[in-house]
């Protein structure tokens, strides 16, 4: 278990190598999120209108290592943005993976682009 | 760098790991910790709480993870065996050895056991570690299996046995208290005290025996009696010795440190030890001829061990310790503080007592009337947090003394005021010395913002949880004083509470979220309102969870619940529990087909696990074309109507229970409210649908039927409270739809009906006025309403499967077609099963 949380450290936008083209933009719910294959990683991919963002990270929660996140909702906590994990509502922020309601350890985020209806994911491998 | 070790990893033990880590001169010392139990430091005051969830970790401190990030190294499953003071050095039973340049001692205390002849019988227990529980809980589960009424005995009524006779009632024993004293908690109480607190003990089922000397435990090999004197015994199968403490000073001794007569390690007022780089806190040191058995004096020790070990010489313990407690007992408020009872010589009482409704108070003031020496509550200790700062501060008592304990008479306004009057030095939180000043500053100096603030930056209430009251007024009012709205709204991004937002919603007509969140919310939302926005729209205008399902809580957005490996359930509903063969069949073909796993639940419906989100879908498909709809097992919505087989069948029917379950369901489905709904119906009161365990419950009885409402299972049951006698079918429907039509409006977001009827002012009188009465005059509305939604009414999955856009959201990967590897499941009995947590 600990080895598949292993599997996934977060990208910073300057060290990206490889842009993943993932999916057109309507394919993800305004607001919501869905999951990307990226090689054997399960990547959440999240359309945050409201923001005018997207937001990229493990889908795996470091709870309980069920491949969920995907699936939870999308909120904010004073500005900053979120999502919540569907199994037991731990909160983690998309902008540091930071376990925003608790100690667990931060999750992976990944840089996102859009460019002519295409939504690309920034890994460095 | 310096070594400090820690030996005990107690509650107080690890108050000293906090109050170390919180210095900034830390990082020069390296703290090492030994545990002899398993698991890290827990919250031992709530131990009873264990056997209500059985949940460990909830009673954690802090988690292992916690050491590790404050770079303390925690060694637990590790006795230390031996000090050599000379070398500066400990052993472990393991035989490693340690060096320090300080050792604190923190080992606590163990249950005394008294010499009774048998204590070593099989089925006597002590009561300390949540080994001991799980132990006695396993004992009481084999004695409860070959005798349905056993009895277990506690010894000892202390604070600690008293708890424990709420462990044994909570285990399904009849429960005995046995006391050598003749008054109960005799520390804490006078006798008149503990006649009321027995009293109330005995109404609750728990047995009282007072002056009782216990000279033998009877049986052969195991446990069968307690023998008091000749020809007085009392048959037991189990006993739990409370007896208090003594403590673990075996470490002290052998290696020479200063000891008490009766035990325990010498300390002065900086916490040292006749030696001088060894130190002693909590139930294991010896101050003021004392051993102090409560958390607060024993954090206060730690805090002085950490200040004389970082060089803060000034830091010493007082002169006096405070020993006022306030706890619950059983759902009884116990709370006593100051002197707690005197000879006349030493001061005066104002007694009251009322033992018809189990209240005892008692206040004892000086001989001028001018200072209030201590006090006695039982329950009632609502006022005990004030009494207690006016004790503690030497606040001047008013003219009238006696309304601090019966109210004042006439006009409105108690006799006290409200913590805000308190000065800035009055202690709050004992348990963390948290003083009114350290609140309140937090506050006005913008350090904190909330309550929650608050918690995390002074820490308290996260010891005994008893000024909790306290200081949520203490933030209300300073949070008021400085011209901030205190109400309890539904989350940072929408200021109201949800009965308010349901009639904002309703009035503006506004019918999306992002709608609502323009025109009366703030922000970009979060998994706390979207839900509760969610279940508003239904009410209002029945949009099922399709019509907006990023807004809907995950298991509404995938019409399925999320099960523990992220696979999901498939609940079709079964009105009533009735079902053809034909049914049953398709049910089993697609539980093959999918590889589910198959359980009835305990709605009398069939639930299939372990469905993959790209299934769900398919699995539907199936189930719609055979004519089964939504269970709505996933929403916050009516599950299902339970009923017994009623007068079609059963010799003692009075009606057709199953005929009148099917039309309940089939009317309330799909209706989504604050919180899950269950009905129940039986054809007679022998009850087999358990319909008074449900929100509503309708009985047969001669001459109709007889509706209760506002029950339930779960964390804390509740039985259903008659709302009607003797109706016919209509009048339950028209009660029925008034009813759950207030609830839905007016209850808070995840609040049941149970926990509502509790808040209602007025209760069961005030809620049959509304509905039977109609004295708000809205019934008719309130029908039409639920008419409305019942005429609306959609299956969900119907929609979701017609409909290629929604069926798209049921795909685990949205690049590709791939299932998700992750999901790995066992054999279990002839099925399967997601495989174990690891973590």
């Amino acid at each position: 278990m600990e080895a598949l949380f292993q599997q996934y450290s977060p990208v910073a936008l300057d060290k990206v190598t490889v842009w993943f083209k993932a999916c057109q933009e309507h394919d993800i719910p305004e607001n919501g999120g869905a999951c990307v294959k990226y090689k054997n990683k399960q990547i959440a991919l999240y359309h945050f209108k409201r923001k005018q963002k997207w937001y990229a990270c493990q889908n795996l929660c470091p709870h309980k290592m069920e491949m969920v996140l995907s699936r939870g909702m999308l909120g904010d906590s004073e500005g900053i943005a979120k999502v919540a994990c569907p199994m037991h509502k731990r909160t983690f922020s998309l902008e540091t993976g930071e376990n925003l309601n608790g100690d667990l350890p931060s999750i992976a985020t990944f840089p996102v682009k859009v460019e002519n209806g295409f939504v690309y994911i920034g890994f460095s491998e | 760098m310096k070594t400090v070790i820690v030996v005990g990893n107690g509650m107080v033990g690890y108050k000293f790991c906090e109050k170390f880590v919180a210095k900034s001169s830390s990082d020069e010392y390296k703290l090492i910790v030994f545990g002899e139990e398993p698991r890290p430091a827990y919250d031992r005051v709530h131990l009873s709480a264990y056997f209500e969830n059985q949940n460990a970790n909830a009673l954690e401190l802090a988690p292992a993870s916690w050491y590790k990030e404050n770079n303390i190294e925690l060694i637990t499953g590790q006795r230390v065996s031996d000090i050599k003071k000379e070398n500066k050095e400990i052993h472990t039973a393991s035989g490693k050895s340690y060096t320090y340049d300080y050792l604190v001692l923190a080992t606590g205390s163990v249950p005394f056991v008294p010499p009774i002849s048998g204590v070593e019988k099989e089925g006597v227990f002590v009561y300390r570690t949540i080994e001991d529980l799980e132990e006695m809980m396993a004992y009481a589960s084999q004695i409860k299996a070959i005798k349905p009424n056993g009895k277990a005995a506690i010894l000892g009524g202390g604070l600690l046995g008293l708890e424990a006779g709420k462990a044994v009632l909570d285990m399904g024993l009849e429960a005995h208290v046995v006391e050598f004293a003749p008054k109960l908690m005799p520390r804490q109480l006078d006798t008149r005290s503990s006649n009321v607190l027995q009293l109330k003990l005995e109404d609750m089922g728990i047995q009282v025996h007072l002056s009782k000397a216990t000279n033998k435990i009877l049986g052969d090999k195991v446990i069968e009696g307690m023998e008091f004197g000749e020809d007085d015994r009392l048959d037991v199968d189990m006993l739990i010795i409370s007896a208090g403490i003594r403590p673990r000073d075996e470490l002290g001794k052998t290696c020479g440190l200063e000891m008490g007569t009766r035990g325990g390690i010498i300390v002065d007022n900086r916490m040292r030890t006749s030696t001088k780089d060894i130190f002693a806190i909590g139930e294991v040191a010896l101050y003021n001829q004392m051993i102090y058995g409560l958390v607060a004096p024993g954090y206060e020790m730690a805090d002085v061990a950490v200040n004389q070990i970082m060089g803060n010489q000034e830091v010493i313990m007082p002169e006096h310790m405070d020993m006022s407690t306030k706890l619950k007992l059983m759902g009884v408020d116990v709370a006593s503080f100051g002197i707690p009872y005197m000879p006349v010589e030493k001061g005066l009482s104002i007694i009251f007592e009322n033992k018809t409704k189990y209240l005892y108070k008692r206040i004892n003031v000086s001989h001028d009337g001018k200072t209030l020496l201590g006090g006695i509550l039982v329950g009632d200790a609502k006022d005990y947090n004030i009494l207690h700062q006016m004790y503690l501060n030497g606040i001047a008592l008013p003219d009238n003394a006696e309304e601090l304990i019966v109210g004042a008479r006439g006009g409105e306004g108690s006799a006290f005021g409200s913590a805000i009057d308190l000065p800035d030095t009055a202690q709050i939180c004992s348990c963390e010395s948290v003083s009114k000043g350290n609140i309140c500053s937090s506050l006005l100096n913008g350090e904190s913002k909330s309550l929650k603030d608050i918690i995390s930056c002074t820490k308290a209430t996260t010891g005994c949880g008893g000024c909790k009251p306290m200081v949520v007024e203490l933030v209300n009012e300073t949070l008021k004083s400085m011209g901030k709205k205190v109400k309890d709204v539904i989350c940072e991004h929408f200021e109201y509470t949800r009965q308010e937002l349901y009639g904002i919603i309703k009035v503006k007509g506004i019918t999306s979220y992002d709608e609502a969140l323009d025109k009366c919310g703030q922000g970009d939302g979060c998994e706390v309102c979207k839900p509760a926005l969610a279940s508003i729209f239904a009410t209002i205008y029945n949009h099922t969870a399709n019509k907006e399902d990023i807004i809907q809580d995950s298991n509404d957005r995938f019409l399925a619940n999320i099960q523990r490996n992220g696979s999901y359930s498939v609940v079709p509903r079964i009105p009533g529990g009735e079902i053809t063969p034909d049914k049953l069949i398709v049910l089993g073909d697609v539980a093959k087909q999918y590889g589910l796993y198959t359980k009835i639940t305990g709605g009398q419906r069939i639930d299939l696990f372990g469905a993959e989100l790209n299934d769900l879908p398919a699995i539907w498909k199936k189930l719609i074309d055979a004519g089964f709809e939504s269970g709505h097992a996933y929403g916050k919505s009516l599950r299902t109507v339970k009923s017994c087989v009623g007068s079609t069948w059963c010799r003692y029917g009075m009606d057709e229970s199953v005929s009148f379950a099917i039309a309940l369901e089939e009317r309330y489905k799909g209706i989504r409210s604050p919180h899950k709904l269950k009905g129940g119906v039986s054809g007679c009161i022998r009850e087999c649908a358990e319909a008074r365990g449900k929100d509503f419950g309708v009985i047969a009885v001669e001459g109709g039927w007889n509706l209760y409402v506002c029950g339930n299972g779960g964390a804390t049951p509740k039985h259903a409270q008659l709302l009607a006698e003797q109706i016919d079918n209509e009048t339950v429907i028209k009660y029925l739809d008034r009813f759950l039509m207030y609830y839905i409006r007016t209850a808070a977001p995840l609040m049941r009906t149970a926990a509502w009827l509790e808040k209602l002012e007025g209760g069961m009188e005030q809620l049959k006025k509304i509905v039977i009465e109609d004295s708000l005059n809205i019934a008719e509305e309130l029908e039409t309403d639920m008419q409305g939604l019942v005429d609306k009414y959609e299956c969900e999955w119907k929609q979701a499967v017609e409909n290629e856009e929604i069926g798209r959201r049921f795909k685990h990967f949205v690049n590709t077609d791939d299932r998700d590897d992750n999901l790995v499941f066992v054999p279990m009995r002839e099925q399967k099963m997601p495989e174990p947590w690891t973590n």
